[in-house]
């Protein structure tokens, strides 16, 4: 299947949570949606279209904290990224790893690194300092004036 | 049931080369829970990334791993080129796989050899280990290093490969097929090997989607991914070549991927230089002057499975940002699966299964006198020395008993 029509499917079934779509050249697409779609979204790629999730990339920007969640489909080599963009105050989104063990460490590295809220994660402890970094100090966030 | 014990390996243990701690809950001598904790070499990379320019970048990266160094700078190059939409020439092309490929041979004849080291079956490490050196000493040649070759950059290759190099390049492949023809026979037709490794550490392929895992620890489950194929770069779709896959998801099926994947690679690297030989030399990288806007998702198939490289650019010379997954991030969770039921004894194979990377690139160097070209010291002189220090050492401790 091409890119375009696999992105197209996709922001058809979820018109109402898609909030823009951007087709690179090539074997990658990006899927915006809005936070609250983010575990039906991603239960539709796993459960029924067969996606693998790769990982998820955080970032913060003066648009709030963003996270590019990237899935892949092996047979085409296509990776689709969907894209949220969480609110700077207390930034939180549901997790996936109870749909899957995959995003387990990445989630609990991105509250550790960023302070994004994993809501419902079976276990969200530090993954790289544990019991050695302090409490609500994220190296990973930016300072914008 | 009985008391439950933990059994901590790490974070320095002689079994593993760096620093991370497995918690091991045992009860009696079954592992019933398994914990890991990581962090001990937390460096920071992707951070660091921010504040180098895109050249910098390649040097970087290439030092997260020891082993397959060429997997990172790799991925970074695929992301970086499909900002700028760059097509590098066809000779770059066939440089990267060939790089590649070597990599993926000698990590694969170490990974023999550590697992031959964790079942206590040393022969096989001191063999796969000393059929590793003449790959090495093939970077050594190419690129001027034995690993962290900095052979990447933006726009293609640093170095190229001259045509008269290529034969010694064809003539090591031809000897490496025979040693691993070897190897392939001594693990394949060991009892004892069979019954160390045949049903243990099994993985379902469900346990392979769950966890995402990735490279041969996926194949050996009947998964049949890998990125050189799914999503090709570099000179891969330009070659003839297989993906091994097998079905048993044990830690023999995980052995049997990785041996008769050196051939498959051996194949590739013998196709890409028969390509390069037809080819003129040089007029291997392009100029690039800017990196555009954009995001960029870039992957490699390292031998421990797809590296995945994320870089958003700002149109300036750094990365805005890099967020790096080694395939060991996603191979080392499913211990969890792999582990758990398993007694001590097989847990520790079972861990080295997925290869954890390790970074063990020591060598010793032979000094030559500059003015007459002549060896410094022989191996037999350090024969020699070692024996005196031997001697020494032995006088001493005599004198303390």
């Amino acid at each position: 299947m091409k890119t375009d029509e696999v992105i197209n499917k996709l922001a058809e079934k979820f018109s109402s949570d898609t909030l823009g779509v951007d087709l690179s050249e090539g074997r990658r697409g990006i899927v915006s949606i809005s936070p609250s779609a983010i575990l039906n979204v991603s239960e539709y790629l796993y459960r029924t279209e067969g996606y693998r999730f790769i990982i998820a990339s955080a970032l913060h920007t003066k648009r709030g904290f963003e996270i590019y969640y990237h899935f892949s489909l092996d047979p085409d080599g296509i990776i689709l990224s969907l894209h949220v963009i969480l609110s700077s105050d207390k930034p939180h989104i549901e997790s996936l790893s109870n749909m899957f063990s995959a995003s387990n460490w990445i989630e609990r590295e991105m509250h550790e690194l960023f302070g994004i809220n994993f809501l419902n994660h079976p276990n969200q402890e530090k993954l790289i300092s544990e019991g050695n970094w302090a409490d609500d100090v994220f190296p990973y966030r930016k300072e914008f004036k | 049931m009985g008391r439950k014990t933990l059994i901590p390996i790490g974070p320095y243990h002689p079994l593993q080369e760096e620093p991370e701690l497995f918690k091991l809950y045992c009860d009696g001598e079954i592992v019933t829970d398994i914990k890991w904790e990581t962090g001990y070499n937390h460096r920071g990379i992707e951070k660091l990334s921010e504040s180098k320019t895109y050249d910098q970048v390649f040097f970087l990266v290439e030092r997260i791993c020891g082993i397959c160094s060429t997997s990172h700078p790799f991925a970074f190059a695929n992301a970086v080129e499909e900002i700028a939409g760059i097509e590098i020439t066809d000779r770059a092309k066939y440089i990267r796989s060939v790089i590649g490929e070597l990599e993926r041979i000698h990590s694969h004849l170490l990974w023999v050899g550590l697992a031959g080291h964790f079942l206590g079956y040393n022969t096989v490490f001191m063999w796969a280990w000393k059929y590793r050196e003449p790959v090495l000493d093939l970077f050594e040649m190419i690129t001027g290093n034995r690993n962290s070759y900095a052979m990447f950059k933006v726009g293609g290759v640093r170095r190229d490969i001259e045509n008269h190099k290529i034969p010694a390049i064809r003539k090591e492949m031809s000897v490496i097929r025979k040693k691993v023809d070897l190897l392939t026979g001594a693990v394949m037709d060991d009892p004892v090997i069979h019954a160390r490794t045949k049903g243990v550490g099994v993985l379902s392929r469900q346990d392979i989607l769950d966890y995402a895992a990735v490279g041969p620890t996926a194949r050996a489950s009947g998964v049949d991914i890998d990125v050189r194929r799914d999503d090709p770069y570099a000179a891969y779709p330009l070659v003839n070549w297989k993906v091994i896959t097998a079905q048993a998801g044990d830690v023999f099926a995980k052995a049997e991927v990785r041996l008769l994947e050196m051939y498959e690679s051996a194949s590739i690297i013998e196709q890409c230089i028969d390509a390069l030989e037809k080819m003129e030399e040089g007029n291997v990288a392009l100029k690039i002057n800017d990196i555009p806007p954009g995001i960029g998702t870039g992957r490699a198939e390292a031998p421990r499975g797809e590296v995945f490289h994320f870089v958003v650019s700002d149109g300036s010379n750094s990365p805005a940002r890099h967020k790096i997954r080694a395939p060991s991030y996603t191979n080392i969770a499913t211990f969890k699966k792999s582990c758990i039921g398993q007694t001590i004894a097989d847990a520790t194979i079972s861990l080295a299964a997925v290869d954890p990377c390790y970074c063990c690139t020591e060598r010793m160097a032979a000094a030559y006198d500059v003015s007459s070209g002549e060896k410094i010291l022989s191996a037999n002189e350090l024969i020699n020395i070692s024996l005196k220090r031997t001697g020494e050492i032995r006088k001493s401790n005599a004198g303390h008993e």
